[in-house]
């Protein structure tokens, strides 16, 4: 690089020489959006109570009995942890764009790619994995067959993080947006449609005694997918909406 | 700092301007905001970006920042083409926005310990150091719901005694801080061009720097005028003259 040639030879700029490691933005940012969860622990809960409360509701409002609910389970259980992922992925860049935090972000010397992806790590940390370790609880509540759990885990582990990465897209091109949550539900459901299918189809075959492999290797893949191709799909949406 | 310092400095570096601006144009929704646009800071430049509002002062200060593309003409780093030596670019630039970019969340120490972080730790003093000179000693681990609109800002500001970067732009710096801010600013923008920096801002404040280089806006939308188009703005361009 030329440009280091005609560097001026003070001991101020001097540092600059190197160029910034993308390891340390990449902690910078899961370090600062985790404290900021934590701070914030009230919308952090959001989705978690909406999960816990919708499925409280099933066996009020369709039926007590277990085998009704046993073979409805599966299904509720993904369908809701979908829809509170859904809600919890309107504030993931809003906030950040709404004091310009996200400014920042376009103008450090950062790939964008690895600080959206640092994003969604933290937004996977705080929804996905809470929702995957409750799902069993409410497994229980709908009586939820014995075989259906390290199932219905496994698929929620890798299914959540492929929901985050993928809403990471819609929540990058609403974030200019004042009311932004219509359109993002609009954009993101076709595409966590295969993730649901796979998803639940998991758990009802392992109910059923079949193996689970293929399923859960097809969510395996969409994750592979998601993480290589949703964050470049993002970073070119936010770069979009911050430029307006 | 003594001015014949800083001419000096510059002196020394004429035949490298760090930032060119070459016959620069942007429109924004079929609007011209200007046109013909030409600039090089060199290192030791401070330069105002004037106009009314809506001139299209960060419009390109947005431009200067590469948060936004859209415009025809030229703009090089150390006689390259921006879109080629983005990186490098960015690695040596300081932004700071009219929205300060602080997590209200976080303490100052930690939205600091942010910033450096996205510039891997290049710093020129602590952040304990930095957030005494903009005068937040004994705010370092206060949560920033606690502080004022004022404050906030002094947080986001702290940023210029924290980095190394050689570009500054500054939109709006000055909002919202105190006469005795304002001063302090001012004192470290010299050094900063006395350093071989550059610094480009757009305030509204009379400036009592000495070599503030004043760049007006709306001495660039002549051409609109010779096209005889109808523009809302030059009517208020003239009001405001």
């Amino acid at each position: 690089m030329n440009s280091r040639a005609n560097e001026q030879p003070e001991t101020l700029h001097s540092p600059l020489m190197t160029q910034p490691s993308m390891y340390q933005g990449f902690m910078a940012t899961v370090k600062r959006d985790s404290l900021i969860a934590i701070r914030h622990r009230g919308e952090m809960a959001n989705p978690l109570m909406f999960f816990l409360m919708v499925i409280t509701m099933v066996p009020l409002g369709i039926s007590p009995e277990a085998a009704v609910l046993a073979s409805l389970a599966p299904g509720m259980i993904w369908v809701v942890a979908l829809l509170a992922t859904l809600l919890s992925l309107d504030g993931l860049f809003r906030g950040d764009f709404e004091d310009g935090a996200l400014e920042q972000l376009l103008v450090s010397p950062q790939p964008l790619y690895f600080q959206v992806l640092a994003k969604v790590l933290v937004h996977w940390l705080t929804t996905g994995l809470p929702l995957t370790f409750m799902a069993p609880v409410l497994g229980v509540m709908l009586s939820l067959p014995e075989a259906g759990y390290w199932p219905l885990m496994a698929s929620l582990f890798l299914g959540t993080a492929c929901l985050s990465l993928i809403g990471a897209i819609g929540a990058a091109l609403t974030v200019a947006l004042r009311k932004g949550g219509l359109l993002l539900s609009l954009i993101i459901m076709p595409l966590y449609v295969p993730i649901l299918i796979f998803g639940s189809s998991a758990v009802s075959s392992a109910i059923e005694g079949f193996p689970i492999v293929g399923q859960l290797a097809m969510l395996g893949a969409f994750l592979a997918a998601a993480v290589v191709l949703a964050p470049l799909a993002a970073a070119g949406a936010l770069r979009i909406g911050v430029n307006g | 700092m003594s001015q014949t310092a800083t001419t000096e400095s510059t002196d020394s570096t004429v035949e490298t301007p760090l930032l060119e601006l070459r016959n620069l144009h942007c429109e924004r929704d079929e609007r011209m905001l200007f046109s013909g646009l030409n600039l090089s800071l060199r290192p030791g430049s401070i330069v105002q970006v004037e106009g009314p509002n809506g001139s299209g002062k960060t419009s390109l200060l947005r431009l200067l920042t590469t948060t936004s593309v859209d415009y025809q003409g030229e703009i090089l780093w150390r006689g390259e083409s921006l879109a080629q030596s983005r990186l490098d670019y960015l690695n040596h630039l300081l932004f700071v926005g009219h929205l300060p970019g602080v997590k209200k969340a976080l303490t100052p120490r930690e939205n600091l310990a942010w910033f450096s972080g996205l510039n891997s730790g290049h710093q020129r003093c602590s952040v304990e150091e930095a957030l005494s000179e903009v005068g937040l000693f004994g705010f370092e681990d206060v949560s920033c719901y606690q502080l004022s609109a004022g404050q906030l800002r002094r947080v986001a500001l702290a940023r210029l005694f924290l980095t190394p970067a050689q570009v500054w732009v500054l939109d709006e710096p000055f909002t919202a801080i105190d006469k005795q801010g304002v001063a302090n600013l001012e004192r470290l923008m010299l050094e900063h061009a006395a350093g071989g920096g550059c610094v480009v801002l757009t305030t509204h404040q009379d400036l009592t720097m000495p070599q503030v280089q004043k760049l007006n806006l709306m001495d660039f939308r002549t051409r609109r005028v010779e096209l005889g188009v109808e523009d809302g703005y030059e009517r208020e361009g003239s009001l405001y003259e």
